[in-house]
């Protein structure tokens, strides 16, 4: 039974509008912003839809990143729903109220448009950004597609402001490709977002009033008196509030679903898993050619599928190792660089979740996608052949390159 | 699925004309997926735009390597860029031009070319070399894979207005008008 529910129109837009529209329906109070390469339209779209009364939330310009978060904090300690976006550089300037974000326990919704790092100089697409603050203790959701971009920023204000969760939501899409990538969308009604997100009570706990003075953010920690046990308090807290938005993630999926007819998978997606024999692991928008790719392969035999994620934060151990337990051979798919581990980033996090298993199964790391480059159906091709090989006894090398030889 | 690729010069709306292509088709219940190549954008350099559609869901999100169909709305683009790369046997080209087909050049493998002398009606209807809403009625003429009233509906839901959207639907019914389309292998078979 699938009811088509409440669908206003269809749109054509590019990841960014999509963003911006997904923001719109969620009816932050205030937004600030601060251009970037690849999200300086989704700021202009945000302005646009302010300035036509589309949105009547208050757009503050200031002068950088690292006050676009620290003026909302304020807002947010005032019970404001706020919005931002950024990207890259723009979030490494923002990283010191950034930092500050989980602690204070702000359920702010930031869409980080990802770009690979500088230096060498780039402005296009990769995920070096997002990867980097990955320990941060910000929820992160990866999108593949614009319609999902829309989509999971209601979902990911569910989440940020559940009370057993109240933790910022970082909504990720891939630079270039997502960003300025032309899509058919669907646009839900103000209505079912508006009942899907309820009354907003966006910060209950820690709510700035002249009328009602309270301190928040006190110093703790050291190592005497009240201090050790109560700063372990704070992170254990954080630590909980992780672990339950697993579940609280699923729920605010499966909601949204009921209410819009699209239901995405909300921590990882199984694509052909039911019987294959060797997997890749995907995240973001690299994840429609992985398909298109897998199927081919299919074709030829090569029982082959998908792990995609989409929550990396809180990362769902289990069900990534329970999705890939039976399979012979892993390949996973990086648009990051982890140098610690010369590997990516994604690899190095499946490889811990895989240590919940009985059994020992080889993995490898590809990383392609850096700085704008594409990885196409034939990159994924390579990838499957090489993970296939792997299965049939050949020796890991770390890491592949994708683009090498582009 | 047909794979499009537009080429043009930075400045001339090739990027929104793909976009503006891409809002037809779905207006058509098409599926699309058009991503617009990047480089240091700047005015003049060429530039390069990729359009997948098809009445299917669209997967992937990549670069397009071998279009079926190329759209050049810059007549001297063709001089800078390698506007045939990668294309497949019989493949369409759809092309700004003043000259005849026979003074082109075209290469032995091209099924249909669409010529139009884009750059002439622009200068009479916008008074500027501004091809690229002329290039989308020539497209819909050399492919027939999308009608000329759901461009002009694409074209009212952009910041188009008043005498510029006006103009831009002029644009596009005479891109449609003024293009010539021969096809190349009945020629040869002949």
């Amino acid at each position: 039974m699938n009811k088509i529910l409440h669908t206003a129109k269809t749109i054509v837009c590019d990841g960014n509008e999509a963003a911006a529209w997904g923001a719109c329906l969620s009816r932050p109070d205030m937004v600030a912003v601060y251009p970037i390469t690849p999200q300086s339209s989704l700021v202009e779209y945000l302005a646009k839809f302010i300035a036509e009364g589309k949105m009547s939330a208050d757009l503050m310009d200031v002068e950088g990143e690292h006050s676009v978060l620290s003026v909302l904090h304020g807002a947010c300690l005032a019970g404001a729903r706020t919005y931002s976006a950024t990207s890259a550089q723009g979030l490494a300037y923002m990283f010191e109220p950034y930092f500050r974000t989980p602690g204070l326990r702000l359920p702010m919704v930031v869409s980080l448009v990802t770009r690979d790092a500088v230096s060498p100089t780039c402005v296009w697409g990769g995920q070096q950004d997002a990867m980097t603050v990955k320990e941060v203790g910000w929820i992160h959701m990866y999108c593949e597609t614009q319609q999902e971009i829309l989509d999971t920023i209601p979902i990911a204000y569910k989440v940020a402001e559940h009370p057993d969760v109240m933790l910022p939501v970082n909504v990720n899409h891939d630079g270039n490709y997502l960003s300025y990538g032309v899509a058919r969308v669907e646009l839900p009604d103000q209505a079912v977002v508006d009942s899907f997100l309820g009354e907003k009570n966006v910060n209950w706990h820690a709510c700035l009033d002249p009328e009602r003075p309270m301190a928040v953010d006190p110093l703790t920690g050291g190592a005497g008196g009240v201090g050790p046990a109560t700063f372990v308090r704070y992170r254990k807290g954080q630590c909980s509030g992780m672990q339950t938005a697993l579940q609280v993630i699923e729920d605010a999926h499966a909601d949204w679903g009921k209410r819009t007819g699209r239901h995405w998978s909300p921590l990882i997606e199984e694509y052909r898993m039911d019987d294959a024999e060797v997997a890749l692991v995907t995240i973001g928008s690299m994840t429609g050619a992985a398909k298109d790719a897998v199927d081919e392969a299919r074709l030829d035999g090569h029982k082959v599928g998908i792990v995609k994620i989409k929550t990396f934060r809180p990362f769902p151990i289990q069900r990534i190792a329970k999705a890939l337990s039976k399979v012979r051979a892993i390949g996973v798919v990086d648009r990051a660089v982890n140098f610690g581990w010369n590997c990516g980033p994604v690899f190095q996090e499946v490889l811990g979740a895989l240590y919940h298993l009985p059994v020992r199964i080889p993995a490898m790391s590809f990383i392609g996608g850096l700085a704008g480059a594409d990885i196409t159906v034939e990159h994924f091709t390579q990838a499957i052949d090489r993970t296939n090989r792997l299965a049939a006894g050949e020796m890991a090398t770390l890491p592949v390159w994708l683009n090498e030889n582009d | 699925m047909h794979e499009v690729r537009l080429h043009g010069r930075g400045g001339q709306g090739a990027v929104l004309a793909s976009a503006i292509l891409a809002a037809a088709l779905v207006e058509e219940g098409r599926h699309v997926m058009a991503i617009p190549a990047f480089g240091f954008e700047r005015r003049g350099a060429p530039v390069v735009a990729f359009l997948r559609m098809s009445d299917q869901v669209i997967r992937r999100v990549t670069n397009i390597y071998h279009p079926d169909i190329v759209v050049v709305i810059d007549p001297t683009v063709v001089r800078a860029v390698d506007v045939y790369a990668g294309m497949p046997a019989n493949g369409t080209l759809v092309l700004a031009t003043s000259k005849p087909h026979s003074e082109l050049g075209l290469p032995g493998h091209l099924g249909r070319v669409a010529i139009c002398d884009a750059v002439g009606i622009a200068m009479e209807i916008f008074k500027r070399q501004i091809t690229n809403t002329i290039m989308l009625g020539a497209f819909a003429k050399a492919t027939g894979l999308v009608s000329v009233e759901s461009l002009e509906k694409a074209l009212e839901h952009t910041d188009f207005r008043d005498a510029g959207l006006r103009q831009n639907i002029e644009a596009v019914r005479r891109g449609y008008a003024e293009t010539t389309v021969i096809e190349l292998g009945k020629e040869q078979a002949a």
